[in-house]
């Protein structure tokens, strides 16, 4: 529905890209990325550098390729068989999918939290211990778990309660649940795909108090719809967008502008941020 | 004078709207009603017969044959010539040493199996659909022909293991292991993707995944499925008659004894063959015993997966 | 700092193992035409395929023996037929009123019961069929000498069959209750919107639009029908006979392969080797009568999902 709106492009778009941030290390450094499946493109052409120790905020319109993109960076997409993977994508400087790395490896260093809650089914302590578990770890759990449960702001609500089921928490508590759960692995960067969009609001604000919390620990790229939250908690925005093919028969996501977040959302350098940023389109 | 029949006029009219609208809302023609009541009755029929042959069934096995029902049931060996002090006892031996064979055997090949189409598999590969469409034959090919393999295969043949009790489990085994795979399978397949997805999130294997989340939330399921494959083995007659269940042993069989062995419905079929009053009657009593213990598994089987399904 | 730790055989090894239980059934599928194929041909090599396939005289211990094996397909067909009779009315009937008639307290009691049917060994209905249904149902309502009459034999094809019938009525009415109820609800509430009878929206909307499930749970319960050994080995004699007479005894392909297999037989003999041949037109036939009920059952799922 959204993109019927979309303007057409019929020209090479140009996008911007952000001035690499100098005195702070790059996490991600992203290289005329393509992803299709099937063969059919979802995204083309992305390039950018994202930053250590930021929130990084993806944002655009429905089917831009967004979430995409993000599966890439822990490389989810390996999940899909007819997913391919195209172009550069660095990772402190080193090949994400080189040859030699074991994607089981990089999602114990970058770990991902999903746009629906998604507990396991067994107590609360079972699910923050997972991840060390499978690391190896079996003593100091406990530690642990108190840790991860602090860092996801749930610890006083579930300290009483550590071993009940995870799906008798609120859909709020079961998404700060998985953040928690992430964190217990201690990955370096956190990658959240629309995380409060099943949510109500007050939770919503309170995982958003989070985000800017745990951008002290972890590097943190979120996909989100929701522009006033890319405006509160992000330091660094890309705005992607639909374009279609001269026939208008294909469609896939690129990167219009990339920059600092308070650029980006009052004075953007593409009439079509603005647009988007301003709520004429989209 | 005008205002009168305009009056009633207007009633005439209103009664004959009222009439007309009870007529179109009234039930259905005569004709109709005696219609659906009677194709409503033939399906009451329908149902009630289905019902009647199962009660009568139940019924009889249990009036003709509780006179024999006593302990020395279960712990005397058949005989022939004293049909008073004749028994089950070796044929319960057999029936449960061939259903622990048939367990060990369904549990890890089944379970596997089952894992390995659900989580592994690409079905766009020719020979993993090859694999689903052949467990789904299996599944349907009369429990007579399982003897037949029995027979060529392990009895005789390349394992030519003889007619010993091993060879029977491992017969049955054949006969209900794609039941096992297929409720398996679906018990696999009603974990959400979503589940996986966050265990591989956190730098989990796949097989960290299935093992630790996916196989523990399937539990339920397969052991329901597990349970009624092993209630199908133990009511089978016709594989073991053709893989050396001996009707007449009356000692203990053991599983790889070469002394024959027998199992329970073997055994109620050669009473059943025998004319006399006493072998009927030690026949229904047989049935009996067989009916009681498989509605415990059956009932035990949707116990347990009431009890602990998964609900997500 | 990418690295896998480990190597990770552990993984791999697993895959494989479990491809291997996998590839069992494929396994299963080849050791069931191989163990029939080889005494098969053998078989065949003493007895004419013509003789075979065409005789209507199956006597195998006779001096010279004959294997016409229509005598034995007579038999089966025979009980099948007479207990589909049966089965289909009933089974369907059920489903009927499962699906469209009875209330959730019913179906919580019905469909129960009707899964207990299902699990009943084959022994104890062939008994059953044989002790009860013989003298106390078909004797009084056999019409006296009709086709020669049901009294006084010990075993006839309907007694089999009307056991088999019973056995496989819970397949016909469960897969079929399965196949009415996918159907959409807005199709129900289309019907009675346009002011159509319970009954009328039964047969003319859901049985149609659910046919091809209630079609493949019949096939599925023919193939059952075929393949049952116990009932008619108990119920329906040891006298092959070519005729569909339902007060007759015969023998079918399954309940000759059981009789002989546990009688005195040789291994070299041609009786032996008889059973393979039978067994192997008994598999045929059924696999034939399984892809087609696959079908129609993934083909009524497709419609709906």
């Amino acid at each position: 529905m959204l993109t019927e709106q979309t303007p057409k492009i019929s020209v090479r778009p140009e996008f911007r890209q952000a001035a690499a941030p100098q005195t702070r290390e790059k996490v991600f450094e992203l290289r005329g990325i393509d992803v299709r499946y099937s063969g059919v493109a979802a995204v083309k052409g992305i390039s950018m550098e994202i930053g250590h120790k930021e929130v990084t905020a993806l944002i655009g319109p429905s089917g831009c390729g967004k979430s995409t993109l993000l599966r890439c960076l822990n490389r989810m997409n390996d999940l899909i068989p007819t997913a391919e993977v195209e172009g550069e994508l660095l990772y402190h400087g080193e090949d994400l999918y080189g040859p030699n790395v074991d994607p089981v490896q990089v999602r114990k260093l970058i770990g991902m939290v999903f746009q629906k809650p998604n507990p396991f089914p067994k107590s609360i302590y079972d699910n923050v211990a997972f991840g060390p578990r499978i690391l190896g770890r079996k003593e100091g759990l406990d530690e642990v778990v108190e840790k991860a449960l602090r860092g996801a702001a749930l610890w006083d609500e579930v300290k009483d309660r550590l071993k009940s089921n995870a799906f008798g928490l609120s859909g709020g508590q079961q998404q700060r649940l998985c953040i928690a759960r992430c964190i217990a692995v201690e990955p370096d960067v956190i990658l959240m795909d629309e995380p409060c969009s099943a949510l109500d609001p007050i939770s919503t604000g309170k995982i958003e108090d989070l985000m800017i919390e745990l951008k002290e620990e972890f590097s943190i790229v979120i996909v989100t719809h929701n522009m006033q939250q890319a405006a509160r908690v992000s330091d660094r925005t890309a705005f992607l967008m639909v374009e279609l093919d001269a026939d208008e028969e294909n469609r896939w996501g690129r990167l219009v502008e990339y920059d600092a977040t308070e650029k980006i959302f009052t004075n953007p350098a593409d009439k079509r941020t603005e647009d988007y940023v301003s709520g004429k389109v989209g | 004078m005008e205002a009168g029949a305009g009056a009633s006029r207007n009633r005439l009219a209103v009664a004959g709207a009222r009439a007309t609208t009870a007529a179109m809302l009234r039930d259905q023609p005569r004709g109709d009603v005696i219609r659906n009541a009677i194709f409503a009755g033939l399906l009451l029929l329908a149902v009630t017969i289905a019902l009647a042959g199962l009660t009568a069934l139940l019924v009889q096995a249990f009036v003709r044959g509780s006179s024999a029902l006593s302990l020395d049931l279960i712990t005397n060996p058949p005989s022939t010539a004293f049909p008073e002090k004749a028994g089950y006892r070796p044929a319960i031996i057999g029936s449960l040493q061939l259903i622990a064979g048939v367990l060990v055997l369904i549990v890890p090949i089944g379970v596997g199996a089952a894992i390995y189409l659900e989580e592994y598999a690409d079905n766009s590969r020719w020979w993993n659909r090859l694999i689903e469409v052949n467990i789904q034959n299996l599944a349907a090919v009369p429990s007579i022909i399982y003897g037949i393999l029995g027979l060529a295969f392990i009895v005789r043949g390349p394992l030519d293991l003889g007619f010993i009790l091993a060879a029977g489990s491992m017969t049955l085994a054949l006969l209900v292991l794609p039941m096992v795979i297929i409720a398996s399978r679906e018990a696999l397949r009603a974990v959400p993707d979503s589940i996986r997805q966050g265990s591989l999130a956190l730098g989990a294997t796949q097989w960290q995944t299935i093992r630790r989340q996916v196989l523990p939330a399937s539990i339920p399921g397969i052991a329901t499925g597990v349970i009624l494959a092993v209630s199908r083995a133990l009511g089978e007659t016709a594989p073991l008659l053709l893989v050396g269940a001996t009707v007449f042993v009356t000692f203990d069989p053991t599983p790889f004894g070469s002394d024959g062995y027998s199992a329970m419905p073997v055994q109620i079929f050669n009473y059943a063959l025998r004319p006399q009053d006493e072998f009927q009657t030690l026949a229904f009593a047989g049935v009996i015993v067989m009916l009681v213990v498989l509605l415990a598994m059956n009932s035990f089987a949707i116990w347990l997966r009431n009890r602990y399904e998964q609900r997500w | 700092m990418l690295q896998a730790e480990s190597k990770r055989y552990g993984e791999r090894a697993i895959k494989w193992l479990l491809a291997l239980c996998a590839l069992l059934s494929v396994l299963t599928t080849t050791a069931i035409i191989l163990s029939l194929l080889g005494p098969m041909i053998g078989f065949f090599e003493i007895v004419p395929a013509k003789e075979f396939f065409f005789g209507v005289d199956w006597t195998p211990q006779f001096e010279p023996p004959s294997f016409g094996v229509l005598s034995i397909v007579a038999g089966t067909l025979n009980v099948a037929l007479w207990g589909m009779v049966f089965a289909v009315p009933v089974g369907l009937g059920s489903a009927v009123y499962l699906s469209e008639y009875a209330s959730p307290r019913v179906r919580k009691t019905i469909k129960p019961a009707l899964e207990v049917l299902a699990g009943i060994p084959t022994v104890a209905i062939g008994i059953f069929a044989v002790s009860f249904l013989l003298p106390h149902v078909i004797v009084p309502l056999w019409p006296g000498d009709f086709l020669g009459g049901a009294d006084g034999k010990p075993f006839i094809a309907l007694a089999a069959a009307l056991g088999i019938g019973l056995m496989v009525v819970p397949i016909i009415a469960s897969l079929s209750d399965d196949a009415m109820r996918a159907v959409p609800r807005g199709l129900h509430e289309g019907a009675y919107a346009l002011g159509a009878t319970k009954a009328k929206v039964a047969t003319r909307v859901v049985f149609p639009a659910a046919l091809s499930g209630i079609v493949a749970s019949v096939v599925l319960a023919i193939s059952r029908a075929v393949g049952e050994t116990m009932i008619v080995v108990i119920a329906g004699g040891s006298t092959p006979k070519f005729t569909l007479n339902p007060v007759e005894s015969i023998q079918a392909m399954t309940s000759y392969i059981a009789t002989t297999a546990t009688g005195d037989i040789g291994t070299g003999t041609i009786e032996y080797k008889s059973i393979f041949a039978v067994g192997a037109l008994l598999f045929l036939l059924t696999l034939l009568m399984n892809v087609v009920s696959i079908r129609l059952v993934r083909r009524y799922r497709e419609v709906y999902e």
